[in-house]
């Protein structure tokens, strides 16, 4: 990156003079902190190296052996200066901003999501272990229910406890031995490094996970959940065949070919196994965003609701700040100024997220203050008007305190004898305000309103946790009336039944685009707002 | 308003124009700060209010009882919560200021090639939520979870990491800003005296934008409380969640039996929030306009 590649020091100050070579310059301290700055920045490369290479992952190797190499060049140089005060946050925002932004436009042009989310080998894995019947002679095992994490939602982990005591920890992607596990008289295992074991009452909330969960032995063989605290190992009903690279299943004869390009196993009449695999689509999800009716319509109806809230938020919260604003603004006392100050930015102090169910709860059908207050029976986040109505009320609620602290701070920046030899001139008082205060307010705000514009733009709290999108008309069960892209998004990639990762990409590269577009427009304009004003 | 008119006797007509204008405004802030306060007032009816439910909360109390906050405090995991909310935000804000300010002190002290693009850079990835690369930073993290635990899904490290890659954001330039209207003599003096770039940063410059650094730190500590979605997607473990992600919980599965709970609860978070945001109000008017200003 450019920033980092900075060149020399401040041209304006001038070379130190000739005596002041003689005062040693940044003191032993100094030194001390950057070597041992220096000595952390390198544990921690080799804190993150050790998995890294223990896995095989090269590509991150290389990322870290780079950082590293990158740290030590920019600090341990006399010349950089600036680099040395950028890098720390430009690695972080590299890392944690930049990178995402490009995977994400990676994923958008593949089928990735529930149904297509590993290789090739994984899904056929996976299509074997879960066809697989107990048959006569099978290999029983004491199963124990476990979780990598939170048990209730860490990754699911069979602990098998063979015949000879051996125990095993299976999940989707195979078999490993587990060397430090106890077991109990029953084969039960008691303890285990790294497992949380699942109380019966957790197992019991996950059974259906349970009962899906397939574990990939040897070749054509699987291991099934009976029960939850026995499992069996058994022959694979459907099997691989690389010859016609198909699945046939024994028991019915039916013949499911590998579609490489849709990433899934076919028969003939076009159903196909629900494990998939992961491949490249090209620019169908973007296709599918213009060019399928169903969607096209839902996405653009959308992003009008989307549009008219963002707006409407930045013109509501700047028409109400401003008029606070302007009513405290006069030089005679007004009585009770500072009281009014103190209440009226609490909106903004209180917790955002919790005053947004608070407001929703206000807005409740049955047991909601507003009907109770007005006497109504209003279903008010049940129908699209009154909902999209709440939730700009609740934003310009949450949003006018900010605009009123601007507002006040660049109101008094405003030299009053412009607004008094306008008055002179005759101008009325709407007229002063109107051609001479408003235009120097807007040099000051327009940043800020383009900032708030493209905020709300993208303002996820303010929707999920009000209306979460609803009402849903009932032929669109994933796009709710008072939805914006990114809750929309938000549904599609972890909310729904089965995650749409790549397409869920593709609609967040859509909204980059658009906030993109809409940012540069803005910012242009008020650069010329800047020029005028010069 | 009736007691100025009869103060200032002699300049009767005057004084009453005044008061009727003042009326207007009076009317208007009255109305606004209703606005303002009557959800607040409501929170605070339904956190004192000894049934605890949603349908017997009223705006106005009607009831005095502590109910709700020992049920608060003993039968949830609000005190763990709270505490993950708060070291969260405190470390955020702290690790926020503190590459904000190297950042912005470069950006107003030195010319460099890339200066430019890097000011506007940081200008337009703001535009960009952080939350819309949702589904890689969950990927990149499932990959992480597997190498290092310690900073995966579940752990405060992993979360931190991806908020701080936000810390170079708007509040760069507000902090420029800042910088900016300190005259360069200070520096030129500094450097005269052999001083090298960083005693002039930590020794000179910071001490003077002292008042900035203490808003933009608030400001992220506000945004971090309220931060829900990024902690939502990390902090699948009960014990390792936000008061934000705990209170929406609560009243996600019990909307109104729990609500006077989550009354006490809100209000519990925004008390100590209210009286540092009260405290710094001057500050934040005066740190907001000049860094959107001189931008």
């Amino acid at each position: 990156m450019a920033r980092q590649s900075g060149g020399a020091g401040a041209p304006k100050a001038p070379a130190p003079l000739p005596g002041a070579r003689l005062v040693p310059r940044g003191g032993i301290a100094g030194h001390l902190v950057k070597a041992v700055l220096l000595a952390v920045s390198v544990g921690v490369a080799v804190w993150a190296a050790l998995p890294l290479a223990a896995a095989g992952n090269w590509i991150g190797l290389a990322a870290v052996v780079a950082v590293t190499a990158l740290v030590f060049w920019i600090y341990l140089s006399k010349r950089h200066i600036p680099a040395k005060y950028l890098l720390p946050g430009v690695l972080l925002l590299v890392a944690f901003q930049v990178v995402p932004v490009l995977y994400t436009i990676g994923t958008s042009v593949t089928n990735y999501g529930d149904g297509h989310r590993g290789t090739k080998e994984q899904a056929i894995a996976q299509i074997e272990a879960a066809s697989v019947a107990q048959g006569e002679g099978a290999d029983d095992y004491v199963l124990t229910l476990a979780a990598r994490g939170g048990a209730a939602t860490g990754d699911l982990v069979f602990l098998l406890t063979a015949d000879d005591g051996r125990v095993l920890a299976g999940d989707a992607d195979g078999l490993e031995p587990v060397s430090d596990a106890s077991t109990g008289p029953t084969g039960k295992v008691t303890e285990a490094d790294g497992y949380t074991l699942l109380t019966a009452a957790e197992a019991g909330g996950r059974s259906e996970e349970i009962s899906e969960m397939a574990v990939p032995a040897e070749e054509g063989t699987g291991i099934r959940a009976s029960g939850l605290s026995a499992a069996y190992e058994g022959r694979a009903t459907r099997v691989y065949d690389a010859d016609c690279d198909c699945i046939t299943d024994t028991s019915t004869g039916e013949v499911y070919t590998a579609d490489d390009e849709r990433g899934a196993f076919y028969n003939e009449d076009g159903d196909r196994l629900s494990q998939g695999w992961r491949v490249g689509v090209g620019a169908d999800n973007y296709a599918r965003v213009v060019a399928d009716p169903g969607i096209a319509s839902s996405f653009f109806s959308i992003l009008g609701w989307n549009v008219v809230f963002a707006a409407g938020t930045t013109f509501g919260v700047f028409v109400l700040g401003l008029s606070v604003a302007l009513a405290m603004h006069t030089r005679r006392p007004l009585r009770g100024r500072t009281v009014y100050r103190l209440l009226l930015v609490l909106p903004y102090a209180m917790p955002a997220f919790a005053m947004m169910l608070l407001w929703r709860d206000m807005f409740n059908a049955d047991f909601g203050l507003i009907n109770r207050m007005l006497g109504t029976d209003v279903d008010w986040l049940g129908g699209t008007a009154t909902a999209r109505a709440a939730a700009l009320t609740i934003n310009i609620w949450l949003g006018f305190p900010y605009m009123f602290l601007i507002a006040t701070g660049a109101l008094q920046a405003i030299p009053r004898e412009l607004v008094q030899a306008a008055r002179i001139d005759g101008a009325g008082a709407w007229q002063a305000f109107r051609n001479v205060t408003l235009p120097l307010l807007m040099v000051a705000m327009a940043p800020v309103l383009i900032a708030t514009f493209a905020f709300n733009f993208n303002n996820f709290n303010a929707i999920w946790l009000t209306t979460e999108g609803g009402p849903f008309p009932s032929d669109s069960p994933m796009a709710g009336t008072t939805d914006l892209l990114i809750t929309y998004t938000y549904r599609l990639a972890f909310g729904g039944q089965s995650a749409q990762y790549g397409y869920a990409a593709a609609i967040s590269v859509f909204i980059f685009l658009i906030v993109t577009l809409i940012s540069y427009l803005s910012l242009r304009r008020s650069a010329a707002l800047e020029e005028v004003n010069r | 308003m009736a007691q100025s008119t009869t103060v200032q006797r002699p300049m009767r007509r005057r004084a009453s124009r005044r008061t009727f204008g003042h009326m207007w405004r009076h009317l208007f802030l009255l109305a606004m700060t209703a606005f303002a306060v009557f959800p607040v007032l409501f929170v605070v009816s339904a956190a004192l209010n000894p049934l605890g439910t949603l349908s017997s909360a009223q705006l106005v109390p009607t009831g005095v009882s502590t109910d709700n906050f020992a049920q608060l405090l003993t039968e949830t995991r609000f005190p763990r919560w709270y505490l993950n909310s708060l070291v969260l935000a405190v470390s955020n804000a702290a690790a926020t200021v503190f590459l904000s300010a190297l950042a912005a002190y470069v950006f107003s002290r030195f010319r460099f090639r890339g200066r430019r693009v890097g000011l506007y850079g940081l200008l337009i990835i703001q535009m960009f939520p952080q939350f819309l690369a949702i589904v890689a930073i969950y990927l990149m993290f499932s990959a992480v979870t597997d190498l290092r635990p310690e900073v995966g899904f579940d752990t405060h490290w992993g979360l931190l990491l991806v908020y701080m890659g936000g810390a170079l954001s708007i509040n760069t330039w507000l902090m420029k800003g800042f910088f900016d209207t300190l005259p360069s003599e200070l520096d030129e003096a500094a450097r005269v005296d052999g001083a090298t770039h960083a005693q002039m940063f930590f020794r000179i410059l910071v001490p003077l934008v002292t008042p900035v650094l203490a808003i933009v730190g608030l400001l992220v500590f506000i945004a971090t409380v309220n931060e829900f979605i990024m902690a939502s997607v990390f902090l699948r473990d009960p014990d390792s969640q936000t008061v934000a992600l705990g209170l929406a919980a609560m009243v996600a599965d019990q909307r109104d039996s729990n609500f006077g709970m989550f009354a006490a609860g809100t209000l519990l978070l925004a008390l100590p929030v209210l009286a540092v945001f009260w405290y710094l109000q001057r500050f934040i008017v005066e740190g907001l306009t000049s860094g959107a200003v001189k931008g």
